[in-house]
Parts: structure tokens; sequence; C-alpha cells
């Protein structure tokens, strides 16, 4: 027997089967098992050998910690070797996503994979327009690998300038539009870095900057953004890299923002999972395994970049910039994690929580596209380019995520969302000014598997009830009324025939109108649809003090389905107080036992 | 009348007010015995700006020129600052101030000059009696009584005249146990938990000193609160160390051996000056303008309020985890049982009890658990978070208190009837107010200075229809079951509300809370049309079925 230990949570479970996509965990009773997909493991130790046995130390990629105690070490070190192995894919055929099959026909498969159109999304801006065009440039991935196949460039940038520009840059990626305002043509263009070095220069590629810049008529300068710090950039250039010289490029304005590489990133966000991992933190332990972390101070110099200063707020414009961030920073050696995403997605959610009418969606679709960007169940974000995916077939082999959580777009609405865009008027400016704090530590993302942390309530889901009962309080409205109008009409014919029913009737106050015969009264009462419960399940569960569990991830997404959280989560109060050690014979500790277990159908 | 030797200038034009968020306003300042008043004279955009003196932490004044700008700390934490043309008048106004916001006296406060603008249906004064209370608690049980042994405020001068205690426990032998306990303060009841029978009380510490002075009253007080071969559990709020080192200036706690049915849990919540330190540190942290992120957090850290907030919620979550989980009746003290042991038996009642989650049951819990309970409301909020001087009574202790209700109803969104302006209203109105509820230290004095006859309850003016539309949660749905909020760090948060109240925008998350609103009151007014038509037609269906009979 194996012993699985998660937060506030312990069980025996009797077997580990590793194989093709999925750890599975099952216990002895066999109506228990929980599983973990391999892509979903970022790091496994093997942890000194204790009495009970060997344990192993399993850390997910969505934040997820679980560690297995196997009595035996060659067990554990078998267990340790396979998982090794099966985190790491070597072919992409290996992954999840080659494999689930959601038992949806060839046209399903292909509508879903239709919902999101990068050509759909730049119509939106308004583009193709007077400025900016289509170029089959990069057609066959000619001239740049990474790009896709169809991009948007300006009208006056010919394709000589194109190439040109591209053999001065990093990859040869080349400016190419990402954003258009349409009202006021300004745009945002990305690129890679220069190849500048100390002092080369291209003609070709100053002339895509003016052209990128005549494509705004409103404007006579433009902004680069470099968006490292300073001191990386000038580094860069010993390398034969670097940055744009004002000098040589006119009306451009140089700024470098300092937001720090995926190395620096990553070691952020390990040590603000390790302030997360601590057993019973003090508060000054938290808020300062938080400050040193630096994870939020980078946040705040993305956020600060304004680069996030766009209409996000479509649902799908949001995925398509997700789309656009994943072309672009996706690359290289697969095992290379990078927190980029991560922290896009974070960035999102701190503008939810500054702007709660600005979005359509709520943080549990932020939470689950974290889920499944590692999860590879999904094709969407396999490989680096549209290329890759194209040799890959992706789009013939794997399912779109988009179509799976359109699927269930109910459980991601906000139900605060405002469509008029009142609070925003297009554009969300969030407060650059001492602000600090506004920035906040993301609990439902970063500690999403500690169920007892989170808020026991959720607004969101108990206002999307009022809302789905309001839309059935309408329908039923509706057909009362008609049913109402209907009874006096054959009331009003009663009475005509009848005069002598005339004084009872007229209390009631009958409308005049006679135009037609109407249906006879059906029964009313046997009609009254059944409202969504939204109250708490009180009575015979004691303490269950959950209405709607914050982190209950519904049915949508099987293989991250909680169990129920009946559990009010009594906090071991003892336990979290190392000075107390007054620890209560509590039955709380059998009950915190079965309430997060996982339990898979 | 004496307030006007201390205007030396009533009235100063062009005064200009500077506001965070706001543009700035500029009109005709106006100082009266006890408001500040700033009123813009143009026609299109008349402002009123009203400020209580009492409301005024702090000034400071400065000079650019003949331009003095005077800069105003209030206790609310907001700060505003006043451009006045003239040095002469920018002086006086500035004295004038500092004097009217620094009365000694009570009887001068807002409160006995305030006549109210509205009808007083019913008399807060008189809306939660003791009695009242006992009443409550008598249909459940009968195993209390009321005494009055503290009628006349000689027994224990900071409690109420009428206190519950056990009815087998006779008023002499109270009379004895209050002289064992800290300032007369003996074990009466605070909360009795309906589902087990299982009670809460309160007292201050026992008066043991070193040579193990006992009280067989005191034992036989808190034993009679037990059932046959229960046991029972003490809640110390301080920690083991600070309990043996109070022996030594005459106080202590009960040791094993002279109450071998209770056990003794310590837990260790802050107190006094420590506590107000935070808070100053905190709203410091707060005003902080500059850009930098680590210093934010660096400075919450410092600041310690979340962690007084993480043990202010744990012992009171241990509190009621021995009611309700282990069965077993609970005694909280910590030396004097005016501050922590409240924050803890008050919270543990928010958490047990659904009632003290609706509007009037949490009045009715802070007019019992604080204003009864003896809590030093002006002693303690004398001075909010911008005060200079080393007084050593103020502490932010119902503030803390207010925090913690915060935290509960941010992880139990649907579960309080108020919401959060509720406790905001509470909170400025216990450190400034023109009503006479927070008023003095306890019950004795209160009585002295005679507030029910001579000023306003809040509680009067809060539950209005009108008024008490405005501090309704419109999530709530009544919900009876025992609520335990997480005291992990990830789970504490800064309230916002309150502390970056001046400093933040609000009017994306006041448009999120009106969206809020509108979808539950459409809701509301769409079932309230369906019952009526459903009512209708079951009527015309009655109609119709006779006139088919006939």
């Amino acid at each position: 027997p194996l012993v699985v230990r998660r937060p506030q949570f312990e069980n025996l479970c009797s077997t580990v089967i590793t194989m093709g996509t999925l750890c599975h965990f099952a216990w002895h009773n066999q109506f228990l098992s929980f599983q973990i997909l391999h892509s979903q493991i970022s790091y496994i130790e093997k942890q000194a050998t204790t009495v009970t046995g060997c344990p192993l130390l399993i850390r997910c990629k969505n934040f997820q910690i679980i560690q297995l105690i196997i009595p035996q070490e060659r067990d554990c070190h078998d267990v340790y070797i396979s998982l090794i192995r099966l985190a790491r894919p070597v072919k992409y055929e290996e992954l999840y996503c080659f494999s689930f099959n959601p038992k949806l026909d060839k046209e399903e498969r292909e509508q879903g994979w239709k919902l999101v159109s990068l050509n759909e999304e730049y119509n939106r801006m308004d583009v193709p327009n007077n400025y900016w065009q289509i170029s089959d440039v990069n057609r066959d991935y000619q001239v740049c690998d990474s790009y896709p196949t169809e991009v948007y460039v300006p009208k006056s940038a010919t394709a000589h300038i194109i190439v040109g520009s591209s053999k001065f840059r990093s990859r040869r990626r080349f400016p190419a539009l990402s954003y258009y305002c349409k009202d006021n043509n300004a745009s945002i263009c990305r690129s890679s870095q220069p190849l500048s070095g100390f002092s080369a220069r291209c003609l070709e590629d100053e002339q895509m900057l003016q052209a990128i810049r005549k494509a705004n008529p409103g404007s006579n300068f433009m902004y680069v953004v470099d968006t490292r710090p300073k001191l990386n950039a000038m580094a860069n250039r010993a390398a034969g890299k670097g940055y744009e010289n004002e000098d040589n490029y006119s009306n451009i304005k140089f700024q470098f923002i300092g937001i720090e590489n995926i190395h620096v990133m990553r070691s952020s966000l390990q040590k603000m999972l390790e302030v997360c991992e601590l057993k019973s933190p003090s508060m000054n332990d938290f808020l300062w395994g938080l400050e040193n972390s630096g994870w939020l101070k980078h946040i705040k110099a993305i956020m600060d970049a304004g680069i996030f200063i766009a209409k996000v707020n479509y649902w799908f414009s949001y995925i398509h910039l997700l789309d656009q961030i994943l072309y672009g920073y996706l690359d290289g050696d697969p095992k290379e994690r990078s927190p980029v995403i991560d922290q896009f997605i974070e960035c999102v959610w701190q503008l939810m929580e500054q702007f709660p009418c600005a979005f359509e969606f709520n943080d549990r679709f932020l939470i689950h596209i974290q889920h499944h960007i590692y999860s590879c169940q999904f094709g969407n974000f396999l490989c680096n380019s549209q290329k890759e995916r194209r040799e890959l077939k992706i789009q013939e082999r794997t399912y779109s995520l988009w179509a799976h959580l359109w699927k269930n777009r109910a459980d991601y609405m906000n139900p605060l969302y405002r469509e008029d865009h009142s609070q925003t008027q297009g554009t969300l400016r969030p407060q650059t000014a001492p602000c600090n704090f506004l920035y906040k530590f993301w609990s439902g993302m970063y500690t999403r598997f500690e169920k007892g942390m989170h808020p026991r309530q959720s607004v969101t889901d108990y206002l999307m009830a009022v809302k789905e009962e309001t839309q059935q309080l309408e329908e039923e409205l509706e057909v009362l009324e008609q049913r109402l109008a209907d009874l006096k009409k054959v009331q009003l014919n009663n009475r005509k025939e009848n005069s002598k029913q005339q004084d009872h009737n007229t209390h009631l106050g009958l409308s005049t109108s006679n135009n037609s015969i109407a249906n006879t009264p059906q029964d009313y009462i046997n009609n009254v649809k059944s409202f969504p419960s939204r109250s708490p399940s009180q009575g015979d569960e004691e303490d269950s003090a959950l209405i709607l569990t914050q982190d209950n991830l519904k049915s949508s997404d099987p293989d991250l389905s909680a169990t129920s959280d009946q559990e009010s989560g009594v906090e071991d109060l003892s336990c979290r107080s190392p000075s107390g050690g007054c620890c209560l014979p509590s039955e709380d500790s059998g009950k915190d036992s079965d309430e997060a277990v996982f339990l898979t159908v | 009348m004496e307030f006007a030797e201390l205007i030396k200038t009533p009235r100063a034009d062009n005064v200009v007010l500077h506001r965070p968020f706001y543009p700035a306003v500029e009109g005709t300042l106006c100082l009266t015995g006890h408001h500040l008043i700033l009123s813009s004279r143009r026609q299109d955009n008349a402002e009123e700006l009203w400020l209580l003196h009492s409301n005024i932490d702090s000034i400071e004044k400065r000079f650019v020129g003949s331009l003095g700008t005077i800069i105003i700390k209030c206790k609310d934490l907001r700060i505003i600052q006043l451009d006045i043309p003239g040095m002469e008048e920018c002086l006086n106004i500035a004295s004038s101030i500092e004097a009217l916001s620094t009365l000694d006296s009570v009887t001068l406060m807002y409160p006995f000059f305030y006549r109210p603008m509205f009808e007083v249906v019913e008399d807060g004064w008189h809306s939660f009696l003791p009695e009242r209370e006992f009443e409550l608690l008598s249909s459940v049980t009968n195993e209390w009584r009321l005494s009055y042994v503290n009628k006349e405020f000689s027994v224990c001068p900071s409690y109420p005249p009428a206190v519950t205690v056990p009815k087998s426990i006779d008023d002499e032998a109270l009379r004895r146990v209050a002289t064992f306990r800290h300032g007369g303060r003996f074990p009466v009841l605070s909360y009795y938990h309906k589902k087990n029978g299982m009670v809460m009380m309160r007292s201050s510490q026992p008066l043991t000193g070193t040579n193990g002075r006992r009280c067989k009253e005191d034992s036989a007080l808190i034993n009679a609160t037990l059932r046959a071969g229960k046991r029972g559990y003490i809640i110390d709020t301080r920690s083991l160390n600070v309990a043996q080192q109070a022996r030594a200036k005459g106080g202590g706690f009960e040791q094993e051996v002279q109450y071998p049915q209770w056990r003794r849990i310590h837990k260790s919540v802050e107190r006094y000056n420590i506590l107000q330190e935070s808070l100053i540190k905190l709203v410091e942290a707060c005003n902080d303008q500059s850009h930098n992120m680590d210093r934010w957090l660096s400075k919450l850290e410092a600041s310690n309020w979340l962690t007084h907030i993480k043990e202010i919620l744990t012992a009171a979550c241990l509190a009621a985890q021995c009611i309700d989980r282990e069965g077993a009746s609970v005694l909280v003290h910590g030396t004097e049982g005016t501050d922590s042991t409240l924050q803890i038996t008050s919270l543990a009642q928010i958490i047990l009890d659904p009632r003290c989650r609706t509007i009037r049951g949490f009045e009715a819990l802070v007019e019992r658990e604080w204003l009864q309970a003896g809590h030093p409301f002006q002693q303690r909020c004398a001075q909010s978070a911008y005060s200079n001087s080393k007084q050593k009574w103020e502490s932010p202790v119902f503030f803390l208190f207010l925090d913690c209700v915060w935290q509960t109803l941010r992880q139990f969104p649907c579960s309080f009837e108020f919401n959060e302006h509720f406790l905001i209203v509470l909170f400025e109105n216990a450190y400034a107010s023109q009503f006479g509820t927070f008023l003095g230290n306890n019950e004795s004095e209160r009585c002295k200075l005679k507030l029910p006859q001579k000023t306003m309850s809040l509680w009067s003016w809060v539950n209005q229809p009108y008024e008490l539309s405005k501090f309704k949660n419109p999530l709530f749905e009544a919900n009876s079951l025992v609520i335990w909020p997480s005291v992990a760090p990830q789970s504490l948060q800064l309230w916002e509300g309150v502390f970056l109240r001046w400093n933040r925008s609000s009017k994306f998350l006041d448009e999120a809370c009106e969206e809020m609103n509108n979808i539950i009151e459409y809701n509301k007014e769409l079932q309230a049309k369906v019952n009526a038509l459903r009512r209708q037609l079951a009527e015309l269906e009655t109609d119709d079925g006779m006139q088919e009979s006939s």
C-alpha cells in the first residue's frame, strides 16, 4: 500500500499505475481513485527514506503538489524512473491529446478548430484596410518559420523591405501587426530583437519601421518598447544582437520597461510556490516570502508596460491574444518551462479584479486555460509555430480546447459583465499611480488545490444561478401572461353568452378585447419549472456551510473534477499555531481526509 | 457659548480643498463648534464638505509665502488639504481646529448638541436591553438567571447592572468571586449554543498572585456550567509566559489543581500599544506614494496587522471549535477581560450563531459584547492612525474585530445580512460620531452622562428602513450553519474598503456592486410578478370552474 499525501488529505492507496499518459492512483476499495496527467508533472523528487517508506514528491504545473509514500524503495525507484520518463515525452505523439477522444465526429472537430480564426480576428479590428494588408511573403514559411503564413504588414512595406528586415531580426521575426485600434489608427506590432550588435544597421529594417509609423497618419512618431531591462539589451549587443539605435531610425522613441527574462521569472515563480507550500506559515513568513519572490513585482512591471491596455475584453479576442502570445513565446527547449503564460494569465486576472464588469469570462476560465496549457489534452498549445502544427496535422488528429470551453461556456461567464462597456469606454486604463497594493496574491490559482483556503461561497456562481433563474422567470412570465390573456378571452366569451354571470366576473377587471376565441386554459401548476437550487444544502449534512464552492470545477472537466466539497473545512487550528501545541482531540481530522479525495468517474 | 472663544477666525474665503481623485474645490471655509464646513460657491457645481472636529486625528500646517496650507488627517483615515490665503487666517484656523478636535470634556462633544433630522421610530437605547436578551435565552434553557448584583455598579464598575449567571450561584457568591477577579469582572455568560447547550463565558484574570490564592466560589461558579463528567476549556488570551508574569502583579491564571475539570489553552493575542503601532505602520504603508512593489509588501508585513487578524481569528475559531465540535463549555479571559477577550467571544459568536450574521443580531452583539461588556471605547478610540501623542490607552481593538468580521464576510459572501459598508459605518462612528452610542467607557459612565436621555443612539438612525436598505447584502441567504473561516495567510487580505478607501478610485468596484444589485433586484421583481400572475390565474380558474359547473 502506498500513502498519498496532499495538503489536508491523506489516504492509503493500493497501487500506482503509470502508463500511457496518466498516472493513476487506485485505492483498495476501488471506489476512490485519482489521476494526474504525466504532462502536468513539472518536478519529481525522491526524498529521504523514512520508517513508513520512501517519499516521492510530485509537483505539477497546475500548482498541485502530491507526496507518495511507497513502502519499498525499489518500487519507489521504479515509479520515479517511469515518471521521469513519461513526464518528458520525446515525441509529440506520446502526448495525451493524440489519444484523447471526446467522442466528437469529424465535423464537430473541424467546427471546433474553426471557432478561432486569425483572419476573423483581424477583420474585427477592421484590418485589412487602407493602411494594412495581408502579405503572402511568408507563404510556405519562407521568411520566418515561427510566423504564420499570413502576416499583416503596412501597405507601403514591399516584399523586399520585409525580407530585408527579417534578415536583420533575431530568428527572422520581422515587425508585424499584432493589434490595430480602429478608433485612432494606432497599432501594436511585434518583432524580435534586431541583430544590430554595436553598430550594424539595415536600411530595409529602418524602412519597415517608417512604413509602420506612416500607417498611422495621425501620429508622427512611434514608440519602440523593449521589454527587457536595459542592461540585458546592452549585454546582447556583444552577441551581435541588441536594440534599435535611435539615431538610425527617424521619429522613434525608445523605451525599456525592464521585464526580466524567463530565467528570472521562473525562479521567482518557484520561490512564490515554495511560500505557498509552507506548512502553516505565519502571516509574516507568507508576506516576506511573497515579497522575496518578487513575483508581484514582475506582474506589476508587465502591467506597467501597458502592453495590455488593449481591448482584451472579448471572449475571442482574448483567445486570440493568447494564441499570439503562445506563438511568440513557447519556443525552444520544451523542458524549459517558461512562466510567461502564467504571468499573462495572472495579469488578466489582476485586471479583472480592478475592472469587475469589463470581462465576459470569469476567473475559472483563466484557471482552466492554465490547466489545459499543460495538460496537453487539446492540440491548441502544441508545437512552437503554425508550420510545425501543420506538419503534425494537429487539426486533424487532436481536438480544440476552445470548442471544449465554448461548449461549457456557461461555467465561465462573468455575471457582472456589462456589454455596453460603460465602465471602460472600450479601453481599460489600469491605475498606475501609487497602486502597488492593487496587485494581490492570486490564491485561487496558486493554491487552487488547497480548498480550505478559498472563499467558501462564490459570488460568481451565486449570481449565475440568479441569472439563470431570472431567465426562467422571464419565460414563465411570458407564458403566464399569454395564458391569462387567453383565459380572459374565454371568460369574456362566456360572459357574453351568460349575462347572468356578469357581476361575478367584473371584479376581476377583465380586458375588453374580444378578438378571437382562445384556447382552453391548461394546467399551470404542474407546468412550473423547477429552479436551479441556490440554497445551501442544509439539513442532513452537519455544518456543510458550503453553498457554492469556488473551485467546484463543474463537470466540464472530468480530470479536474473535485468532489463536491461538503465539508466546511475546519482549519486544524491547533496545528496552525506552532506556539499553541494544544491539539484538540478532534473528530475533524477524520473528516478532512475524505474531503479532498478526487473522484474519477 | 464656550466654543466662540476657541474660534478666532470663523470664516475664510477662497479656500481650496484638495482630495485624491477629485478636482480641487474652491469655496468658503466655516468653523462651527463641532464642524469644519467648506462650501463651494459655484452655482453649477455646489459642493459641501462637513467634517466633524472630533474626526480630526492630527493637523499639519505649511506656508508658501502668504498662502497657508493645512493638511488634515482624519480618524477615518482620510487626508485632505486646505489652501488658505493669508497667514493669520491660516494660523487662526489651524489653532481653532486643533483646540476643537481635542476637547477634554465629553459633555462638549457633538452628540450632546446633535438634533436628529429624522423621526425616531424605535429608540435604539432600548433596543437591546439585557432583559430582552435574557428573554431569548430563557426560551431555550432555565439554567441561567439575570442577576442585578451590580445594580449600583458597586461590584464591578465596568459591568452593566444586569448580568447572566448560572442559576445555582447566588449574589453573595458573585460578590465574593468579584473580589477574586481583576476589576471585579466575575465570569458571566457570553453565549449559549442552542445546538448542544454548551456555553461561552468571559471574565478577567483570577487574582491568584504569587502565593496561589484561591476562591472556592470562583471554581463553583464556572463548574456550575459543566455537565456531569464533562471537561471545559479555559482560553487565556495571553501566552503562558505573560500569564505567569502577571502573578507578580497580583494577577494570574487558573491552576490545574484548583480547576481539575478545566483544561487551559494559551492563545496569545496582542494588545494595547502594540496594536496601535501596528495600525500606524499599516496606514503609513497604505499612504506611501512610491511605486516600489517590494517596499509595499515589506511594509505590509512589518506592520503585523494581518498577523494580529490571524491570531484573533484563530483564537476565536478555537473557542468555537471547543463549543461546537468538542461539545465543551469555554471560559475566555486575558488580563482585564475588556479587549482581546471581547474580540474572541464576539467573533466566536459570528462563527457559531447565524443570528449574529443578521443586521439586528450584529447590533445586539456589539451592544452586548462590546458596549455593555465594558470595552473602554472612549479611551481606545480617542486617536486613530495619525496620532502622534504617545498616550497608552489608544488601541484599535474594536477596529481589528471589525476587520476580522470583514475577513469572514469575504469568505462567506452569502451568509451575512449586512455588507461591508455597515462595518465601515461602525468603524467611523466608533471613532467620531454624532450619536452617543460609543461615548463613555462602560455602562456606569454612560449612565452618569445620561446618554440615553441626552443623546441619540446610533441604532435609532441605522434601523430606519431607508438607511437599513443601504447596509443590506443583496447576496444574503440565511445560512443556519456554523461557518468556519480559513485562517491561512493565503486567505487573509488587506481590508481595502477601509485602508485604501481614500487612496484608490472605487468607481469600477462600485459599478460592480450596482450591477450585482441590479441582477438581484430584477430577479426579485420578476419573482413578484410571476407570483402575482399565478395567483390571478388561480383565481380566474376557480371562477372558471364555478362558471362551468353552474
